[in-house]
């Protein structure tokens, strides 16, 4: 499978009045054609500013540092979206190439302007489709995501529509263009468990329907799990741990990767209590030194926890993880 | 009823007036004919999805929305009120008894005041105490409780997390003593690492200051590792009513079922061989007849579109559901 988008040593920093934040730091991954990659961490790990990062589309203070590299391969050649500078530039990587959805779908659309009207105007900017031609695409794209009577749905506001209707079209209109690369941010967290159940579903369906990579951001594990062929987890914006899905969960190496497992309420073990992971997660503006999880980890081996970034560590060619316990090779 | 029942409800409705003008007498039906019992000490759990009237039904028992069909009452061992009458002197000390426990632990704490005035504000609106002195007393012993510092007193909450915040929440909820808290979503706005801390702390609470909770959550799976009796509600009216146990070993409503299989698995070999649910839940203002629930329902049949089912307490095992067909169903491992 061809590589679709490559992100090297990616750090990102916020510069605000209390100095700079540090909000990604030396986040590498790829994702190749027709793959999903699951993106986990809890609010404040750096997965949503990650993504954005691909879409160039953090705020104006955000300051990317010199290593970064974000590589779009796209059939007409490569672009390095960070160098973008020209908004006329950046159509491929904003729609083009690369499309977005969003948690809460009623404020992703204009509430003022019809559903049809915002699919239209879109499609006019990323390809040379007539009016026409572009309003009878979005009617068919509607019902190609389960939009019953898309004749006249496309005409309607998005207060019209219900939470789950609402995000289908949503995903409608990011997949009309027929982007390479779909950033999918908490897409059901606002949705009910049976709706939720129907939208993984559709967008199950579609990667392999328009051979697309999807990068799913979510908090919620069994989301990943039911979803993703590959997982990241961040941690205080590091990648601590990444691997395909059934490796990471089944057998989790690093310490909050295990917590996080760990307190989730099972359905099948209602008997024990659950487990938190102790304390809260550090404010990005008193980053602990060493590795980021030391605040809270119930695993610390010694001094290099407190003071020594842990290196990336091989527990086996696909599957690494960034943590003291571990030598390399020598990975029990 | 038995002895030891804490909030008692039977035909419970509440409506909302959507009428557009004078003679427009629509109403909307949020919660419809609800019989519960909740006993006292239980941790008792409400699920549905969004539009199912679960928020609605825990206000009703606070006296937060107006009752308007059936009866409802409080009993807690000194005093045994009638919450569709409750007022004045009464409904003040009722107040004291009954608290509510918010979602978002970012929009319900206010921004200028400090940890101690915000837990301190209802002892010294419902008078409570007498000094100040006393005031801190409290203060500090309810933060204590919820394993709050006694430094953090002095800080504004936007120095803390979220799940410290949502536990100044409950501390402020407990303050004035109460034998009944609904809380409602409390941990869906938290992140998993701080749920199971935050759920521990409620039913540590239950336990030690025996709290009757109205816990409500669209999570199953929270409900069942905290709860230990549960009401599934759908379109306002209860499907299904059982123990913790009973519910999640064998549900006997095939909405109870469809919420399970809805759940993603953690194991992602995992694949659901149990029936999805199509469409959406109606709107309230455009209720089906007979079962609410059978324009999504997989095993429908005549009789369910015609005849609204009532809550059956079938068996003697205090399992209730509110199905033509659950026997059948049950018989033919069909759920």
């Amino acid at each position: 499978m061809s590589n679709l988008i490559t992100v090297q040593n990616l750090t990102l920093k916020f510069r605000t009045d209390e100095g700079l934040i540090t909000a990604v730091e030396d986040v590498s991954f790829r994702l190749r054609k027709g793959e999903v990659i699951g993106l986990v961490g809890e609010s404040g790990s750096g997965k949503s500013v990650t993504a954005k990062a691909l879409m160039h589309l953090n705020a104006k203070n955000a300051v990317y540092s010199p290593e970064s590299k974000i590589i779009l391969h796209t059939d007409e050649g490569d672009v390095d979206v960070l160098s973008l500078r020209k908004a006329k530039d950046m159509k491929v990587v904003r729609g083009g190439a690369i499309s977005m959805i969003f948690q809460e779908p009623m404020a992703s659309f204009a509430p003022a302007i019809s559903i049809g009207k915002q699919m239209v105007e879109q499609l006019m900017l990323h390809s040379d489709m007539s009016k026409e031609q572009a309003r009878k695409h979005s009617i068919e794209m509607l019902d190609r995501v389960g939009i019953s009577d898309p004749h006249k749905r496309v005409d309607q506001f998005a207060f019209e529509l219900s939470g789950g209707m609402r995000q289908r079209a949503m995903i409608a209109m990011a997949l009309s263009t027929k982007p390479k690369l779909l950033i999918a941010d908490e897409p059901t967290t606002a949705l009910d468990v049976t709706i939720q159940a129907q939208v993984i579903d559709l967008m199950k369906n579609l990667v392999t329907e328009f051979d697309m990579g999807i990068i799913f951001i979510t908090h919620d594990l069994g989301v990943v799990a039911q979803t993703a062929d590959y997982v990241s987890v961040m941690y205080l914006g590091r990648l601590i741990e990444k691997g395909p899905v059934r490796e990471v969960i089944r057998d989790p190496r690093h310490p909050y990767t295990q917590g996080l497992i760990a307190a989730l309420p099972k359905l099948d073990d209602l008997e024990n209590p659950l487990l938190p992971i102790p304390g809260d997660i550090p404010s990005p503006l008193e980053r602990p030194p060493g590795c980021v999880f030391n605040t809270r980890c119930s695993k610390i081996v010694g001094d290099a926890c407190m003071s020594v970034l842990p290196p990336d560590i091989k527990v086996n060619p696909v599957h690494r993880v960034a943590c003291h316990i571990y030598k390399d090779e020598g990975v029990a | 009823m038995s002895d030891d029942t804490l909030i008692s409800a039977r035909g419970l409705s509440v409506g909302f007036s959507i009428g557009k003008g004078l003679f427009d007498k629509r109403i909307l039906k949020a919660v419809d004919n609800v019989d519960i019992d909740i006993q006292s000490g239980s941790f008792f759990g409400l699920v549905g999805e969004s539009g199912s009237g679960k928020t609605t039904l825990g206000r009703a028992f606070l006296k937060a929305v107006t009752i308007t069909g059936g009866s409802a009452t409080y009993k807690d061992g000194e005093v045994e009120y009638d919450l569709t009458t409750l007022n004045g002197a009464k409904l003040k000390d009722f107040r004291k008894r009954a608290q509510l426990i918010f979602q978002d632990p970012y929009a319900a704490l206010s921004p200028r005041m400090t940890v101690r005035d915000i837990i301190a504000e209802p002892l010294e609106v419902m008078g409570l105490t007498s000094s100040r002195e006393e005031t801190d007393e409290r203060v500090r012993e309810i933060a204590a409780k919820c394993r709050l510092n006694l430094e953090h007193l002095r800080r504004f909450p936007h120095a803390f997390s979220g799940g410290q915040r949502q536990r100044i929440s409950i501390a402020r909820a407990l303050v004035s003593g109460p034998k009944f808290v609904v809380a409602d979503e409390s941990v869906a706005a938290l992140d998993v690492s701080i749920q199971a801390d935050v759920l521990n702390l409620l039913k540590e609470l239950q336990r030690d200051l025996g709290i009757t909770f109205l816990f409500i959550s669209h999570d199953l799976s929270v409900v069942a590792h905290t709860c230990d009796h549960v009401a599934v509600m759908y379109l306002g009216r209860l499907v299904e009513s059982a123990t913790t146990r009973q519910l999640f070993e064998a549900p006997r409503h095939p909405y109870t079922k469809a919420l399970f299989s809805a759940i993603p698995s953690l194991d992602p070999d995992d694949e659901k061989s149990a029936q999805k649910l199509e469409g959406e839940i109606p709107s309230p203002t455009n209720q089906p007849p007979g079962c609410k629930f059978h324009t999504r329902c997989p095993f429908v049949i005549d009789k369910c579109k015609a005849e609204e089912p009532v809550l059956e307490h079938a068996d003697g095992t205090g399992h209730e559901v509110a199905c033509h067909r659950w026997v059948e169903l049950m018989e033919q491992k069909a759920l």
